[in-house]
C-alpha cells in the first residue's frame, strides 16, 4: 500500500477523471446486468403469461403502457432491450476514455520525471551507472504500472461490483439457485490465481532463454567478421542451434502448462453453467421457478464466469505493479543536483585561481593535493602529465562536477562553490575526452545547448573546429544523420565536433580535456589558431599528450601523481631539470634521428 | 526500415507463394490442428442446443424421460470440449514454436553463409529484428491465425445451420446484423491494429530517448542542456500519450458497437421469436437458443477481423524475412571444389593441402557494386613469412586490400594466389582455418576468457591455452583475475580492459598456429605498460608468418619486410623502412608528423 500512495504524487488533476472511470464502469455493468433480467421477464411475462415478480421491471411496463400493450407490440421491448445495451455502451465507452486518459497523463508524467531525475544525478552516479538496468525501469516497469492503472484496477473493480450485483439480483430471484450457481466459483477463481502465479515462473524461464537467444545472435552479427576469419560457421551454427532449442523448449513447456489450465478451467466453468441448466430445469419443472428466471441464471452464470477467471489472473498481475513502482522508486530516491540555487549570474571574466585545492572521490583515496596555480583572462594553460595523474579530475572541478574537499577556487574572486552549478555550466564550456553524439543531424549536434541559434554561428563554430569540410562533404552536408541510423564519424571527427559543439557558446572559459587526441598534428594546430584568432578570446586549458600543442600555452602545468610538479613557460621548462625536459629532448632527438636514417 | 512499417494492403503474391513452400512441412500439423478446430467449432455452437433441449423436453413437457442420457450427453460434450481446447492449444504453440524455430535456424544458416560484404551496410539492429520480432510475428500470425481462423468459421457456419434447423425465418432475420458486424469489424481492427503499430513505434523512440539520456547524461551537464533535453522528452512522451489514447479511444467505439450490434440481434430474436412462439410456430427452447447465439456470433466474426488485419501486418514481415532467406550468398565454393574439398558446415580437411604462405595478387581490381572501384590493376607478390605493412589514409583501399586476401571480397578481375594457387579453385574454409586474425577493436564473446581463447581452436588443451597465454603475455594479468582463466568476459568482452581484448584476441590468434596472418592495429589509446607489451605480442605473434598488418604503430612499421604506401588504391611507395625514409615523400611526411606523437606519449605514459 505504502507503493502506491507513491503513485499518487503523479495523479495530481487526474484522481477524479479516473474516479469517474471507475464510476462508469460500475454504472455499466449496472446495464450489463440488468440485461438479461429484462429479457427473462420478457420471455416470461409478456411473451409468456407468468406474473410479473419484479418490481423494477413492473414498474417498467407500467410506464410503458401495460402487459397487453407491450406483447402486442413486442418491439418495444426490442428497443428497450438496445437501449440498455446502447447505455451499457456509453459508460464502457466513457470508462475507457477516461481511465486512459488518466492513466496515459500519469504514466506520462513518471516518463518525464524518470526522464529528468536522471540527466539531473550526479556525474558521478552516471561515471557507475547500468543503462540496461536503468532502461529497463524506465520502459517496461512504467509500463506494467500503466497497465496496472488503465486496466487491470478498474477492470477488478469493475468484476467485484459486478459479482455483487449479480449476487444481490440473484437472491431476489431464487435463493437455493444462488448456491447452486456459485458452487464451483471459488475454486474456478483460486485455480487461476495459484496458476498464474505458480506458471510465472516459467514464463520468466522463457524470457530469459529468449534473452539468451537474441545475445548470442547479436554477439554472432556483431563479431561476424571474426567468425569468417577463423571458420567458425559450424560452431557457431551448432551454439546457436542449442539456444535455438532450448527457448523452443521451454516456451513448448509452458504451452503444455497453459493448455492444462485452460482445459481444466474451461471444464469446471461449463460444469458450472451444465449444473445451473440442469438443476434449473428440474427446479422449473417442480415449479419452484419460472422459465425466465432460470433463462436469467443461466445468462449471469455466463456473464460471471469469464471475468472471475481473468481476475484470478489479474491479481497476479497485479502484484507486479508493486515491484514496478519499488524499482522505480530506487531511481527517485536518489539525490539530484540542484542547479540553481542562488540564482545569481555575475558576468564571468575567466580569472581562475586555484589555491591549495585537494579532492577526493568517494573511495577517499586523494586525486589532487594542495594544487595551486592562477590563470588570467584570456590566457591559456596546457597541462601534461601521466595517466593517472589527476589532470581530469583538476578540469572536472571547475564546471563543479564534482566538489573540492579543501582549498578554495576563485573565478573572478568568487568563490566557485557560492556560484551555481546551472551558471557555472553555462561559463565553463568542457569538451570531453569521449564525446558523446546525439542521433540527431551534425547541425543539431552542434548547436545542441540553444536549439534556437543561427545556422550562421554553427558554420562558424564548425570552421572554427576544422569540421567544416568533413561535414559538406557528406551527401546531407549539415542534415546528415549521426549514429546507428546515418553516418559513423572517426574518432577524430567525434571530437572535432565536440568541440564545435562546445566553442559556439562562447564560453569565458574553455576545458579540452585532452579532446584533441584523436586528430592529426595539421589540424590540431589549425584548430588552435582560429581559436586565438577569435576576439573576446576565452581563458583556455588544455590537456595534452603533446609538446607540440601545449608549447604555446601562456603556462604549462606538469602534473604527477596529484600535484603539480612543474610550471612555467615552454623556454623556462625546456631549461629546467625534470619530466618536460626528459620528453621535449626525446622528441628532439627522434626528429634528427629521422634525418639521418 | 522505417518505410518497411507501413502496411501493405495490396497482397503480395510473390511472398505468400514464397511462404506456402514454407509451410509444406508441416502439412500434416496443419491438417490435424484444423481438425482439431472444426470439431471445437462444432462443439462450441452446439452448446444452446442443450438448453433448448432442457426447455423443451423436461420443462415445457414438465417430464423427466431421458434425464440421464441426456446429463450423460452433456457431460460427454463438456469432456470433449475439455480435451480439444487442450489439444489445440497444445498442437498450435508447437506448430508456432517449431515454425519459428525452423525458419530461425533457416535464417541463421544462410547469415553464416553470406559474404563480408553483405554486412558492410546493414546495421546489426537491422538483422537482429528481422532474426527475432518479424520471425515470431510471422509464425505466431500462421498458427494462431489458423487456429483463429478455423473456429470462428466453423463456429459461424455451425451457428447458422443450427438456426436455420431450427427455424428458418427467424434465423435469416437475426442473422441480417451479420454484414454489418462484419464491415465494422474489419474497418475498425484495421485501424486499431495501425494505431497500435504508431504507439509501438513511438515507444521504440523513447527507449532509444532514455538510452541518450544516461549515456549523454555528461555532456548534457557540460552544456547545461537539461531544460531543453526534458523538453524534447516531454514532446515525445505527449505524442505517445496522445497516440495511446486515440487507439483506446478507436477499440472503445468499437466494443460498444459491437455489443450494440449483438443487442439488436438478440432484440430481433424476441421481437420476432416472441411474436412466433404467441403463434405457437416455435418453442420456447427455440427462443432461449437463438437469444444464445446472438450473443455467441459477434465473437466469431471479430476473431475474423483480427485476423484479417493481422494477416496482412504479417505480411510486412514475411517480406523482410523473405528477403533475407533469398539473400544471394555471392562468394560461393563451386560443386567441384565442394566435391572435392567439402562446404563450410562439413569441411573435408583430409584433403586440404597444407598452406606454405606464399601469397600473390595479379592484376586485382576491385570496386563495389555501387561501381565505386577501389583497386585497379594491383600486383603484389609476398614470400612465406613476410610481413606486409599497409600504410595510408582512411578509404584509401588497405582494408580492401586485406578483404581481399581472407577471400571475404573477391576480385572483380584478376586473381588472388595463394601457393600458386588460385583461392577461386580452394573452399574458402581452407584460407580461414590457416588464417590468424586480430581486429582493430577486438570481438570477444560472453563465456570465460579460456573459451574465447578456444575459439581459435576448438580442440586445445587447457595446456595450449596456457601457452598461448603466455606467448603474448597475457598470462599474468589473467592469472592476478579472482577466477583466472575461467573469469567471464562478459557481453561482448565488456568486462575487460581494451588493452585485456587486445591481448586476448592475440591469445586466440596464435593458438592456431596459423600460417597466414591479419592485424588489424589499434589506434585508440591504453595505457603505457599494455602498450609496451602489445608491441612485443605484436612482434611475436607475426614472425615466421606470411602477414598483412593495417599498420599505425611505429615498431610495427619499422620492423615490416615491406611497406606500402597506398593512396587511392594504388601502391606509390613500396619498400622497407630506410628505403622510404631516403625518398622523402609521403612515408616520410607520415613518419614524422603523426609518429612523434606515440614516441612523446610514450615518454609521458
Amino acid at each position: 500500500m505504502k507503493e502506491f500512495k507513491k503513485l499518487l504524487q503523479f495523479a495530481d488533476g487526474y484522481k477524479l477523471m479516473y474516479l469517474l472511470g471507475m464510476i462508469s464502469i460500475i454504472i455499466s455493468q449496472v446495464f450489463n446486468t440488468i440485461g438479461p433480467l429484462i429479457i427473462s421477464n420478457t420471455i416470461d411475462s409478456i411473451v409468456g403469461n407468468k406474473p410479473i415478480t419484479s418490481n423494477f421491471f413492473q414498474l417498467l411496463v407500467n410506464v410503458i403502457g401495460g402487459r397487453e400493450f407491450l406483447a402486442a407490440n413486442l418491439w418495444i421491448m426490442g428497443i428497450i432491450i438496445v437501449l440498455n445495451t446502447g447505455l451499457r455502451g456509453v459508460f464502457l465507452y466513457l470508462k475507457n476514455t477516461l481511465s486512459s486518459k488518466s492513466s496515459e497523463n500519469i504514466a506520462m508524467r513518471i516518463r518525464n520525471k524518470l526522464y529528468d531525475h536522471i540527466q539531473r544525478l550526479p556525474y558521478e552516479y552516471h561515471v557507475k551507472a547500468d543503462t540496461g538496468e536503468l532502461i529497463q525501469k524506465c520502459t517496461s516497469d512504467v509500463e506494467t504500472i500503466r497497465k496496472f492503472l488503465a486496466i487491470q484496477l478498474v477492470e477488478v473493480a469493475g468484476s467485484l461490483f459486478m459479482l455483487f450485483f449479480i449476487l444481490y439480483i440473484m437472491l431476489t430471484l431464487n435463493k437455493t439457485m444462488v448456491l447452486i450457481s456459485f458452487i464451483l466459483v471459488p475454486f474456478i477463481f483460486s485455480f487461476a490465481f495459484i496458476f498464474f502465479k505458480r506458471v510465472q515462473r516459467d514464463f520468466e524461464k522463457a524470457d530469459e532463454s529468449e534473452a539468451k537467444l537474441s545475445t548470442t545472435l547479436q554477439e554472432n552479427l556483431t563479431g561476424i567478421r571474426v567468425v569468417k576469419a577463423f571458420a567458425r560457421e559450424k560452431y557457431e551454427m551448432d551454439k546457436f542451434k542449442l539456444r535455438n532449442t532450448d527457448y523452443r523448449n521451454k516456451v513448448n513447456k509452458l504451452i503444455i502448462n497453459l493448455a492444462m489450465y485452460w482445459s481444466i478451467s474451461d471444464f469446471f466453468s461449463i460444469i458450472q453453467v451444465a449444473l445451473v441448466v440442469i438443476l434449473g430445469s428440474y427446479f422449473v419443472i417442480l415449479d419452484k421457478m419460472s422459465l425466465g428466471t432460470l433463462i436469467a441464471f443461466v445468462s449471469y452464470v455466463n456473464m460471471m464466469i469469464w471475468p472471475i477467471r481473468q481476475m484470478g489472473r489479474t491479481l497476479t498481475d497485479m502484484g507486479k505493479a508493486t515491484v514496478s513502482i519499488k524499482r522505480i522508486d530506487e531511481i527517485l530516491v536518489e539525490p539530484i543536483e540542484i542547479l540553481k540555487v542562488t540564482g545569481e549570474t555575475p558576468k564571468i571574466n575567466g580569472n581562475i585561481e586555484f589555491n591549495s585545492v585537494s579532492f577526493s572521490y568517494d573511495d577517499g583515496i586523494p586525486v589532487l593535493k594542495g594544487i595551486s596555480f592562477s590563470v588570467k583572462a584570456g590566457e591559456t594553460i596546457a597541462i601534461i602529465g601521466s595517466t593517472g595523474s589527476g589532470k581530469s579530475s583538476l578540469v572536472h572541478l571547475l564546471p563543479r562536477l564534482y566538489e573540492y574537499d579543501s582549498g578554495s577556487i576563485k573565478i573572478d574572486g568568487m568563490e566557485l562553490n557560492t556560484i551555481d552549478k546551472y551558471w557555472i555550466r553555462k561559463n565553463v564550456g568542457l569538451v570531453l575526452q569521449e564525446p558523446f553524439l546525439y542521433a540527431k543531424t551534425i547541425k543539431e549536434n552542434i548547436k545542441l545547448s540553444d536549439p534556437s541559434m543561427a545556422d550562421e554561428r554553427v558554420f562558424e563554430a564548425a570552421k572554427i573546429a576544422s569540421i567544416h569540410d568533413d561535414i559538406i562533404s557528406f551527401e546531407n552536408q549539415y542534415e546528415t544523420l549521426v549514429g546507428e541510423r546515418g553516418v559513423s564519424l572517426s574518432g577524430g571527427q567525434k571530437q572535432r565536433m565536440a568541440i564545435a559543439r562546445t566553442i559556439i557558446n562562447e564560453c569565458p572559459i574553455v576545458i579540452f580535456d585532452d579532446s584533441l587526441s584523436a586528430v592529426d598534428t595539421e589540424t590540431d594546430l589549425a584548430i588552435r589558431k582560429s581559436l586565438n584568432s577569435r576576439k573576446n578570446k576565452a581563458t583556455t586549458i588544455i590537456i595534452s599528450h603533446r609538446i607540440s600543442t601545449v608549447s604555446e600555452a601562456d603556462k604549462i602545468l606538469v602534473m604527477d601523481k596529484g600535484k603539480i610538479v612543474q610550471s612555467g613557460t615552454h623556454d623556462e621548462l625546456i631549461n629546467e631539470e625534470g619530466l618536460y625536459k626528459r620528453i621535449y629532448t626525446i622528441q628532439s632527438s627522434f626528429e634528427e634521428d629521422v634525418e639521418f636514417e | 526500415m522505417e518505410q518497411n512499417e507501413k502496411i501493405n494492403y495490396s497482397m503480395n503474391l510473390n511472398i505468400w507463394k514464397d511462404f506456402f513452400k514454407l509451410l509444406k512441412p508441416y502439412k500434416v500439423d496443419f491438417i490435424k490442428l484444423t481438425t482439431l478446430n472444426v470439431s471445437l467449432g462444432i462443439l462450441d455452437s452446439s452448446f444452446p442446443m442443450f438448453s433448448k433441449y432442457a426447455i423443451d423436453n423436461f420443462v415445457a413437457k414438465k417430464s423427466l424421460d431421458g434425464l440421464g442420457v441426456y446429463i450423460a450427453l452433456y457431460l460427454l460434450a463438456i469432456i470433449l470440449i475439455s480435451i480439444v481446447i487442450y489439444g489445440f492449444i497444445v498442437m498450435a504453440g508447437k506448430l508456432e514454436t517449431k515454425m519459428a524455430y525452423d525458419i530461425r535456424e533457416k535464417g541463421f544458416r544462410k547469415l553464416q553463409e553470406l559474404p563480408l560484404s553483405f554486412y558492410d551496410n546493414k546495421a546489426v539492429g537491422w538483422l537482429l529484428a528481422r532474426m527475432t520480432s518479424d520471425i515470431s510475428r510471422l509464425s505466431e500470425t500462421i498458427s494462431w491465425g489458423l487456429v483463429d481462423f478455423s473456429w470462428g468459421l466453423t463456429m459461424m457456419i455451425g451457428v447458422t445451420i443450427y438456426m436455420v434447423f431450427l427455424n428458418w425465418k427467424l434465423a435469416l432475420i437475426t442473422l441480417s446484423v451479420i454484414p454489418i458486424l462484419a464491415v465494422i469489424s474489419v474497418y475498425f481492427q484495421k485501424k486499431i491494429l495501425i494505431a497500435q503499430r504508431g504507439v509501438r513505434k513511438i515507444n521504440s523512440q523513447i527507449t532509444g530517448a532514455y538510452n541518450e539520456d544516461i549515456q549523454g547524461a555528461k555532456t548534457t551537464k557540460t552544456l547545461v542542456r537539461e531544460d531543453i533535453n526534458l523538453e524534447e522528452f516531454s514532446a515525445l512522451t505527449n505524442s505517445l500519450k496522445e497516440k495511446a489514447i486515440r487507439a483506446t479511444i478507436l477499440s472503445s467505439i468499437y466494443l460498444p458497437l459491437v455489443i450494440g450490434l449483438g443487442s439488436v440481434g438478440t432484440a430481433l430474436a424476441i421481437t420476432f421469436g416472441g411474436k412466433f412462439i404467441m403463434l405457437e410456430i416455435i418453442s420456447y427452447g427455440t427462443l432461449v437458443a437463438f437469444i444464445s447465439y446472438t450473443a455467441q456470433f459477434f465473437e466469431p466474426v471479430r476473431q475474423m477481423a483480427v485476423i484479417f488485419a493481422e494477416v496482412q501486418a504479417a505480411q510486412a514481415s514475411a517480406e523482410r524475412v523473405f528477403s533475407l532467406l533469398n539473400e544471394e550468398v555471392t562468394i560461393q565454393d563451386s560443386e567441384e571444389v565442394i566435391g572435392k574439398y567439402g562446404d563450410i558446415f562439413n569441411p573435408k580437411r583430409e584433403n586440404w593441402p597444407e598452406v606454405i604462405g606464399k601469397v600473390e595478387f595479379k592484376n586485382v581490381s576491385f570496386s563495389y557494386n555501387n561501381g565505386e572501384q577501389v583497386l585497379d590493376n594491383f600486383n603484389l607478390s609476398v614470400e612465406p613469412g613476410q610481413t606486409v605493412a599497409l600504410v595510408g589514409e582512411t578509404g584509401s583501399g588497405k582494408s580492401t586490400i586485406v578483404n581481399l586476401f581472407c577471400r571475404f571480397y573477391e576480385p572483380t578481375s584478376g586473381e588472388i594466389l595463394i601457393d600458386g594457387k588460385n583461392y577461386k579453385e580452394m573452399p574458402q574454409t581452407w584460407i580461414h582455418e590457416n588464417l590468424g586474425y586480430v581486429l582493430q577493436s577486438p570481438h570477444l564473446f560472453s563465456g570465460t576468457i579460456s573459451e574465447n581463447i578456444r575459439y581459435g581452436k576448438l580442440d586445445a588443451t587447457d595446456d595450449e591455452i596456457v601457452e598461448a597465454a603466455k606467448l603474448v603475455d597475457a598470462h599474468d594479468f589473467i592469472m592476478n583475475m579472482e577466477k583466472g582463466y575461467d573469469t567471464e568476459v562478459g557481453e561482448g568482452g565488456s568486462l575487460l580492459s581494451t588493452g585485456q581484448k587486445q591481448l586476448i584476441s592475440f591469445a586466440r590468434a596464435i593458438i592456431r598456429k596459423p600460417k597466414l596472418f591479419v592485424l588489424d592495429e589499434a589506434t585508440s589509446s591504453i595505457d603505457t605498460e599494455t602498450e609496451k607489451i602489445i608491441q612485443d605480442a605484436i612482434q611475436k605473434v607475426l614472425e615466421g608468418r606470411t602477414s598483412f598488418v593495417i599498420a599505425h604503430r611505429l615498431s610495427t612499421i619499422k620492423n615490416a619486410d615491406k611497406i606500402l604506401v597506398i593512396r587511392d588504391g594504388k601502391i606509390t611507395e613500396a619498400g622497407n623502412h630506410k628505403e622510404l625514409i631516403k625518398k622523402k615523400g609521403y612515408y616520410y611526411n607520415l613518419y614524422t608528423n603523426q609518429f612523434i606523437d606515440e614516441q612523446s606519449k610514450n615518454v609521458l605514459g
